[in-house]
């Protein structure tokens, strides 16, 4: 039993993260059906950043509000420069852009910061809480009440504001969104700025637990990816789930079945899923207009 | 009927280009990148026809490349078989599952189609790289020469005579599947599914036939190029090659068979000419990248054909 | 007709220009080949090879060069990349024509690289640690770097010090863990110790805890961890966590400061096998090593204000057993600089003390590991 409550707080953990990075996929998924593979990237920087301004003297609450808004100065630059020239391309060359992006961000951090990896301090020390015979880090707390926070916060703005509600039209029909009098341009860029917001809280929050370098966006997007379009891609409350069960399949694979097939498992879990549900748990199933 | 000439005038020109280039080549390592070049140049070839054409992304065709190397590494280095029957068996083993796995996963749209061919390719990259016993495991395997009829093949300069053979044949095949009955529908319709099954045309055939032609040409290579490497790693598997894969195509140019070429041929190079930037390496490969297509997004070939052919389709 | 008539003469003229190049060349630099992980998952090895390769070739060139001729390192990135080393190896041997290569940072470059420095015939001095690149000896090839076999040897010898037997072995999915994990498996029933709990993790996870709480309710009366890189630290965060009591042994592969900043307060109390040179400043006056190491860290410390770690040194060690070979042999003879390697006597490196033989191509034995512990932060000699 306190095995089985062990492996499902890790899972929960790790899968928080997946989830935060699955939100961003879907939010800029939504906003312009654009897959960023550079989310990943954002994560990076959040982590790099905020331990580069540590080793500079900056105090911590001051480097992670720097590290975030570098962050989301890098993804409003992306959609400026690399994803609204584009334009209306195809959505495999939008895919390669986006690779490109991440390539050149990735490139930049290890020549800007080093090649090395570093971990955060704990923001509330490393003592283990014992919870039903499980033992969690302070810093497993911090990850899943912020995530929840940001999964709240996020619902009640696409569905109370009027920024998110504009959000979601434009994500639902861009023309009639654009005839209505909502700037498209704008609310194309603040998916990206929202979404590389994101993933620089996520990369934070996992520093202290994951030591973070300048290649670590490359595995925590493409698990992000997956997150998202297990959940369904464009809902958000799937890519949420779609984390969650992630995690939650991969310690719990690694705990009783065998810790070499973990993430086979999970590729398993999407082929299952996607035989039956071929939109994923909460994806769309209306028709295609063509 | 103008278009399909050009398109068979290129494949002229592309065997003369390959029977020349040997004088250009100064030495054994301009042999090995030119052989790289058509390695992967026929992936990208058949992998084209599944983008460009069916319009179906595959984010896993490494998985393909590297069964193809790693069923013929294991049947001849560790069971001793002769190359040749490992490379057929390789070739109708991929054949079969892509056939299998085809129907279920091209159901699926878009970026879910994209996800599935990923997983696809990263379960056969996992499988690969924890089965040590039988694929040496992350550290990879020693593969034996390639011998049939008691010919070895051995030496850049003798492979190239393969590689260069095998990318005019491979772009013979696609030239055909292009101008089939179902390839010239598809066209004409541009490359609407609906518009097409509403013609009466039987596009889920075509899209598993192209599937799985693809997936046996980057078996094919994948099984000679280990061979030719004499060595194989899991990376040949990988996530990251089969987006060098997609990423050949979609420079060089979508539905554009030569773009596949020119696309494979300029992603080997850049490499090679970047080497020397080190640090700087990825960050300017990475701008190449995004410049080149948010410019010329249709890809290279398409792009420039439209320049100079004053921007007809 | 007109077509073979061209290739023939342009055959001759690249013979003649190829002549032409190789009497200009026995005047020119001695060429030092190198492929090494510089970016990618083994930066944090390949990194501080390229800059120890880097700092002593411009060392020996500005004290005269060796043999009267200066040495010209030419360097690529394979960036962890088996497939990469592969071509770039090839691009050294056929475009370069290097007198002499020291590289390959992981097991993988450099098993993709042995078929072909084998056909070639050129010397080859390897830096990455698998078994397997000696063992079974090939003729062009060396290593500088202990082995995952010895690591294992020297943990367990340590455990039975202890009066311990039985060990829990959690080793990463990467192939410095894959192969430590079957040397370590191998070579355990003949030091008497038993492997109980055999768990492995991917080289880019963020959590172990699953893997350890099963090590936690076992018999294990030890923990051994075999991996590289970040992802040793987070296991040892994680052994914290779930307030695993056993002594905990890692391997080589964490033998940085990296190691220690990143795991914190976790690695307290943490036993490795590791060469003298992390230890430099500890080492009594007499060690024969003594010299070597203290001279590498100030060298090192001095031009890259980092510290040291042992995978540098490899890359010293390397560059210097080749250099003291073309040295021997008097020339660059590609036969005689591997015939000069091969009789390697007492050379003393930062990994220890080298004596090379025609059935042993890396010429350590189990002396060159000291066992460390971390106390307060910092590496100490274990008497």
């Amino acid at each position: 039993m306190s095995d089985f409550m062990q492996f499902l707080l890790s899972g929960i953990t790790v899968g928080a993260t997946y989830a935060l990075a699955g939100l961003g996929f879907t939010i800029i998924y939504n906003a312009s059906h654009v897959i960023n593979f550079a989310q990943g990237e954002f994560m990076m920087i959040g982590g790099m950043a905020t331990v580069s301004l540590l080793a500079a003297g900056v105090p911590l609450p001051l480097a992670i509000v720097l590290a975030m808004a570098l962050a989301v100065a890098v993804g409003i630059a992306l959609e400026k420069f690399a994803v609204e020239p584009a334009g209306k391309a195809e959505v495999v060359t939008l895919i390669i852009i986006t690779i490109g992006a991440s390539l050149t961000l990735r490139g930049l951090a290890q020549v800007v910061w080093d090649k090395k990896f570093h971990a955060l301090a704990p923001f509330s020390g490393d003592t283990p809480i014992q919870f039903l015979g499980a033992a969690i880090l302070p810093q497993s707390l911090w990850v899943m009440g912020v995530s929840l926070v940001v999964v709240v916060a996020l619902g009640w703005f696409f569905n109370r504001t009027l920024l998110g509600k504009a959000m979601l039209a434009t994500a639902f029909n861009g023309g009639a969104a654009q005839l209505v009098g909502i700037n498209v341009k704008f609310m194309l860029m603040l998916s990206f700025a929202l979404s590389a917001l994101l993933g620089a809280v996520a990369g934070i929050l996992i520093a202290p637990i994951a030591p973070t370098s300048y290649d670590v966006g490359l595995m925590m997007g493409l698990k992000g990816f997956v997150a998202a379009v297990l959940g369904g891609l464009g809902n958000g409350l799937g890519a949420v789930v779609g984390g969650l069960v992630l995690g939650v399949a991969e310690t719990m694979t690694a705990g009783y079945v065998s810790s070499s097939y973990k993430d086979a498992v999970a590729f398993v879990l999407i082929f299952l899923i996607l035989f039956f549900l071929p939109n994923g748990l909460f994806g769309k199933r209306g028709t295609e207009r063509v | 009927m103008n278009l399909a000439n050009s398109r068979w005038t290129g494949l002229g020109v592309l065997a003369l280009v390959l029977a020349l280039l040997p004088l250009a080549l100064p030495n054994n390592f301009y042999f090995d990148v030119a052989n790289r070049i058509a390695i992967n140049a026929i992936v990208a070839v058949g992998l084209n026809l599944l983008i460009g054409y069916a319009g179906q992304i595959s984010m896993g065709h490494a998985g393909f490349f590297g069964l193809g190397g790693y069923v013929s590494a294991v049947l001849t280095a560790n069971y001793g078989w002769p190359p040749l029957a490992a490379l057929l068996v390789a070739c109708v083993g991929v054949a079969l599952l892509a056939y299998v796995v085809a129907r279920p996963i091209l159901r699926l749209k878009g970026h879910y189609l994209a996800m599935a061919t990923l997983g696809l390719g990263m379960i056969v990259s996992i499988v690969i790289t924890n089965e040590s016993w039988l694929t040496g495991g992350p550290d990879g395997m020693v593969v034996p020469d390639f011998e049939v009829f008691g010919l070895r093949l051995y030496g850049e300069q003798t492979w190239y005579g393969v590689f260069a053979v095998l990318l005019v044949f491979a772009v013979w095949v696609a030239l055909n599947i292009i101008d089939s009955p179902v390839g010239r529908a598809l066209r004409a319709v541009h490359g609407s599914e609906v518009a097409a099954q509403v013609a009466g045309i039987d596009t889920t055939g075509y899209k598993v036939l192209v599937f799985v032609v693809s997936a046996v040409f980057a078996t094919l290579v994948g099984s000679l190029s280990a061979h030719y490497g004499a060595f194989i790693t899991p990376d040949k598997a990988s996530f990251m090659h089969s987006v060098e894969f997609v990423t050949m195509v979609v420079v060089g140019g979508m539905a554009s068979t030569f773009g596949a070429v020119v696309g494979a041929a300029l992603l080997t190079l850049l490499p090679q000419v970047l080497s020397g930037l080190e640090d700087w390496e990825m960050v300017v490969f990475g701008l190449i990248l995004m410049t080149s297509m948010i410019f010329m997004p249709r890809g290279l070939v398409p792009s420039l054909q439209a320049r100079f052919t004053g921007g007809a389709r | 007709m007109k077509q073979s008539r061209m290739r023939r003469s342009a055959l001759v003229l690249a013979a003649s220009l190829g002549c032409l190049s190789a009497a200009l060349a026995a005047e020119g630099p001695i060429k030092i080949g190198s492929f090494l992980s510089v970016t990618g998952p083994a930066a944090f090895l390949g990194d501080p090879e390229l800059k120890t390769l880097q700092l002593y070739v411009d060392k020996l060139n500005a004290a005269g060069g060796v043999l009267g001729r200066k040495l010209e390192l030419v360097h690529y990135d394979d960036a962890g990349d088996a497939a990469k080393a592969n071509t770039f190896v090839k691009r050294l041997l056929e475009d370069d024509k290097v007198d002499v290569i020291v590289g390959g940072t992981t097991t993988g470059g450099t098993m993709a690289a042995v078929p072909l420095v084998e056909r070639a015939g050129v010397p080859f001095v390897s830096l990455a640690g698998a078994v397997v690149i000696i063992d079974p000896v090939k003729k062009w090839v060396f290593k500088t770097p202990h082995t995952d076999r010895m690591a294992c040897e020297k943990v367990f010898e340590d455990v039975k010090k202890r009066g311990l037997s039985k060990v829990a072995l959690v080793s990463e999915t990467s192939g410095f863990g894959k192969s430590g994990r079957e040397q370590c498996v191998a070579v355990a029933p003949k030091l008497g110790v038993e492997i109980t709990v055999d768990e492995t993790y991917g080289p880019k996870d963020t959590d172990m805890t699953a893997q350890l709480a099963k090590v936690k309710g076992s018999a294990a009366q030890a923990l051994l961890v075999f991996g590289l890189g970040q992802s040793p630290a987070i296991v040892a965060k994680n052994v914290a966590q779930l307030d695993i009591k056993l002594p905990q042994y890692q391997s080589h592969g964490v033998a940085s400061k990296e190691f220690l900043q990143l795991a914190g307060a976790a690695a307290e109390g943490v036993r490795l096998p590791a060469s003298a040179l992390l230890v430099a400043d500890q080492l009594p006056g007499n060690d024969p090593q003594k010299p070597v190491v203290v001279d590498y860290t100030r060298e090192f410390k001095a031009k890259f204000n980092e510290d040291v770690s042992t995978f540098g040194g490899h890359a010293y060690d390397g560059l210097m057993l080749a250099v003291d070979a073309i040295k021997r042999a008097g020339s660059t003879d590609k036969e005689k600089v591997r015939a000069a390697l091969e009789s390697t006597k007492g050379y003393v490196g930062t990994g220890g003390v080298v004596n090379m033989s025609p059935s042993d191509h890396m010429g350590l034995d189990l002396s060159a590991f000291r066992m460390l512990e971390i106390r307060n932060g910092n590496w100490t000699l274990v008497p």
